[in-house]
């Protein structure tokens, strides 16, 4: 899992706030590039770009290796994101893509997924119950 | 020449990046345009290519192309700015 992150800020802003702030919080600063996308075009093409702020809002993507988008989620700039859901979703988005099966809602590694085919249609309740 | 225009101060993204240079008019109209381009990212659909400038951590400065990772899973995280509060 290759992580990127991204905003309008210059590549030097982004160098001075890992060096000042975030090395302070994650030891050995941001593991992952942090990509500038001054101009916004980047944001513009993902439908993330806040013109009248100038800015790009909270957006998330998961994309898979054949460059395929699986999963999107956008905020607005004050609430922060849920990485362990993040997390979940990559694990069942790469879950799925390894074994054809799909995974449930609440689906975490390990419980059990679903195999669809004609036989099971109706009949989900005998496999599957949600968790309370 | 390359490594002055590596250091410039402001330098737009590239995106989409797979626009052929030969459909770069010379006439300011085509900026513009590219300016508005609609946005294309849907799931099930192939994410849009860019270009843009980086940081990396004890790396230093780079350029980063999403097309390079093909073959890996990759999180890509818009943000609204750096020294924010969330």
């Amino acid at each position: 899992m290759e992580v990127l992150s991204i905003s309008v800020d210059s590549r030097f802003v982004h160098s001075v706030w890992n060096e000042m702030e975030l090395a302070k919080m994650v030891e050995g600063g941001i593991p992952f590039p942090m990509l500038s996308d001054q101009g916004g075009r980047i944001g513009s093409l993902y439908g993330v770009y806040d013109e009248s702020a100038g800015v790009n809002i909270r957006g998330r993507f998961i994309i898979d290796p054949d460059g395929v988008i699986q999963a999107m989620e956008v905020l607005t700039p004050s609430v922060g994101r849920n990485m362990n859901e993040t997390i979940r979703q990559i694990k069942a988005f790469q879950h799925v893509k390894a074994t054809n099966e799909v995974t449930p809602a609440e689906w975490q590694p390990g419980k059990p997924t679903l195999k669809p085919s004609p036989s099971l249609v109706g009949k989900v309740w005998q496999v599957w119950k949600p968790e309370a | 020449m390359n490594q002055e225009e590596s250091l410039s101060c402001v330098k737009p993204s590239v995106a989409p990046a797979a626009a052929p240079a030969a459909e770069k008019a010379p006439e300011e109209k085509a900026a513009v345009k590219e300016v508005k381009t609609v946005a294309a990212a849907r799931v099930g659909q192939k994410a849009p290519d860019f270009e843009a400038q980086a940081f990396v951590a004890k790396q230093g400065f780079k350029n980063v192309k999403l097309s390079d990772y093909l073959g890996k899973w990759v999180l890509l995280c818009f943000y609204p700015g750096d020294f924010t509060f969330v």
